[in-house]
């Protein structure tokens, strides 16, 4: 009888233990998924009033443009190079993969706008976009958080220089111009790589690639509207990529994780802002 | 020199000042006062909250409990503007010189000049000169802030700190890491402005002859509480066990040479 008692007991206990288990978990999961929702509604708030001060910040840029320009050139002229030259790749590609697949269908003449209008509307913003956030996105994040780790704005805000006006506003400024002067940049070189590959190396027909282009690109439905997507792309890249910054943990890994977030967020953001847009702009969902 | 001060003797005032980090207490209810135109040190282990302190007074942070006056103000009720006006009379020199990295030593001194004056860059740049040649720098104006040695760096740092005339200069760990010219040089140079300027100096530093070398009035900071205070002459001939084992630097006494732990031969044998 003994053992037959102890047996139950023991399967008794070891359930009630396996609840409590199952019990504990789930409050452990609760909390953290808690934890998780208040401290990303937290940050949310935070980068709110940064780009609100930033925002207002910019009003002071505007009476002093040596700021914005030395910014201009940091962030906008030495991303020449990466954005010319994937530019041109991309556009070769296109002229290839599009030469391949209009051919059979006896359309090569097609090939000007085809190459243009993926350029214009999609590959041209959402691409240097996010060559834009791994070159110069990733530098300002860097820059911000290490001027961060050397108490260099604890520094000015001592001295009465606000950091917001005076380093991060004229940065954010010159994203945001930079941005869709980047992206007409891919899109021009990346028609010219197509044309490169299309025309001299396919044998399109010269004529028959620029006037098709011409014919039936639309300046209000295609470059307008490319051009609204790269300011709003230079606007939440250069946000990311500020705010990471400003709030990272002042360390180096702090700073490397910062820099890592700015990268993988605005990839993230530009990648669903263009799903958002393009339905916007040309979709009838 | 006239900074524009009120006439009363104390210029920092702290009363009752409660900071806490997380659940760690760095201050628990601490007042202390600031003399006009004297040297006070403020002096205890690493990790007291001594950089806490000055980052206070700043209004860069703000207070659980209590309340900070700086020249009469409450600096934590001050609208943001009248805390940047506040601002411009303080210095303040961090550990690490915080220069700016992307600019050249001139324009770092020029920098609070262009900022907050419509000075015109001639004078701006006498200004600029006069700062640098008073910390023996002149002839490094052209050089960037990583071609400059630690002690160059706090010199330029001071020389900024002072551009603007303020009434008063925060030093956090002036003498940290300095081989023994700079750390003299410092020291004189700390001592030759308060009195040349007319300035209030605020040193926090765990570096005890310097500091006693130069200091009005040390206060002992330890574990949120101010366990000491006095003239470097009463300092000497105070009773605290806790102020001597500091000023003469014992490996053991009131403050233990182990962190705390458990027994040590238990904890060897893993029971």
């Amino acid at each position: 009888m003994a053992p037959f008692i102890s047996t139950t007991l023991l399967a008794i206990i070891i359930k009630i233990y396996l609840i409590f288990k199952i019990i504990d978990s789930m409050i452990h999961f609760f909390q953290s998924l808690g934890n998780i929702t208040l401290s990303s509604f937290a940050k949310l708030g935070r980068s709110s009033v940064f780009l609100i001060q930033t925002l207002t910040g910019i009003l002071s840029v505007i009476p002093r443009p040596a700021l914005l320009f030395k910014q201009l050139y940091s962030i906008g002229v030495l991303s020449f190079l990466i954005i010319t030259i994937s530019g041109l790749f991309v556009g070769m590609v296109l002229g290839l993969q599009g030469f391949n697949i209009l051919s059979d269908f006896g359309a090569e003449e097609a090939l000007g706008v085809m190459v243009a209008a993926s350029l214009v509307r999609e590959l041209g913003p959402v691409v240097s976009a996010l060559l834009f956030a791994g070159r110069a996105g990733s530098a300002l994040t860097a820059e911000i958080g290490l001027m961060k780790a050397t108490e260099q704005l604890s520094g000015m805000e001592m001295m009465a220089i606000d950091p917001i006006k005076r380093i991060i506003a004229p940065r954010f400024l010159a994203g945001v111009i930079a941005m869709p002067l980047l992206a007409a940049l891919f899109s021009s070189i990346g028609v010219l790589g197509g044309h490169m590959v299309g025309v001299s190396m396919l044998g399109v027909d010269d004529g028959a690639y620029w006037s098709q282009m011409q014919a039936n690109l639309d300046f209000q439905d295609d470059i307008i509207n490319g051009i609204i997507k790269s300011i709003v792309f230079g606007f939440v890249v250069s946000w990311i990529a500020l705010f990471e910054g400003y709030d990272a943990m002042p360390t180096s890994e702090g700073v490397s994780r910062a820099t890592t977030r700015t990268v993988v967020n605005s990839a993230f953001a530009i990648l669903g802002l263009d799903f958002i847009l393009t339905a916007l702009m040309f979709g009838d969902i | 020199m006239d900074n524009g001060v009120n006439s009363n003797t104390e210029l920092v005032s702290i009363q009752n000042l409660s900071f806490s980090r997380g659940d760690r207490k760095i201050f628990n209810d601490i007042s202390l006062t600031i003399q006009r135109g004297k040297i006070t040190a403020i002096m205890g282990p690493s990790g007291t909250g001594k950089t806490t302190l000055l980052k206070l007074i700043g209004g860069q942070l703000y207070p659980d409990r209590g309340k900070i006056f700086v020249d009469g103000q409450n600096v934590h009720q001050l609208k943001r503007s009248d805390l940047y006006t506040l601002r411009k009379r303080m210095g303040m020199l961090f550990q690490s010189g915080a220069l700016l990295t992307d600019l050249n030593i001139y324009d770092n001194i020029a920098l609070p000049l262009r900022e907050h004056t419509a000075l015109s860059e001639p004078m701006i740049r006498t200004l600029v000169l006069m700062k640098l040649h008073a910390v023996g720098l002149r002839g490094a104006r052209t050089l960037m802030p990583n071609e400059l040695s630690g002690g160059m760096a706090r010199r330029v740092a001071l020389a900024r700190a002072i551009v603007l005339d303020p009434m008063m200069i925060m030093y956090d760990e002036p003498f940290t890491g300095q081989d023994p010219i700079s750390l003299g040089t410092l020291v004189k140079l700390i001592k030759a402005f308060n009195n040349a300027l007319g300035l209030t100096s605020i040193i926090v530093s765990h570096d005890v002859k310097e500091t006693a070398s130069i200091a009005d009035y040390i206060y002992f900071l330890s574990d949120g509480k101010i366990i000491g205070k006095g003239t470097p002459e009463q300092i000497k001939n105070l009773q605290s066990e806790w102020v001597q084992q500091f000023m003469k630097g014992d490996a053991d006494g009131p403050v233990h040479f182990h962190y705390p732990a458990s027994d040590y031969h238990k904890d060897l044998l893993n029971i």
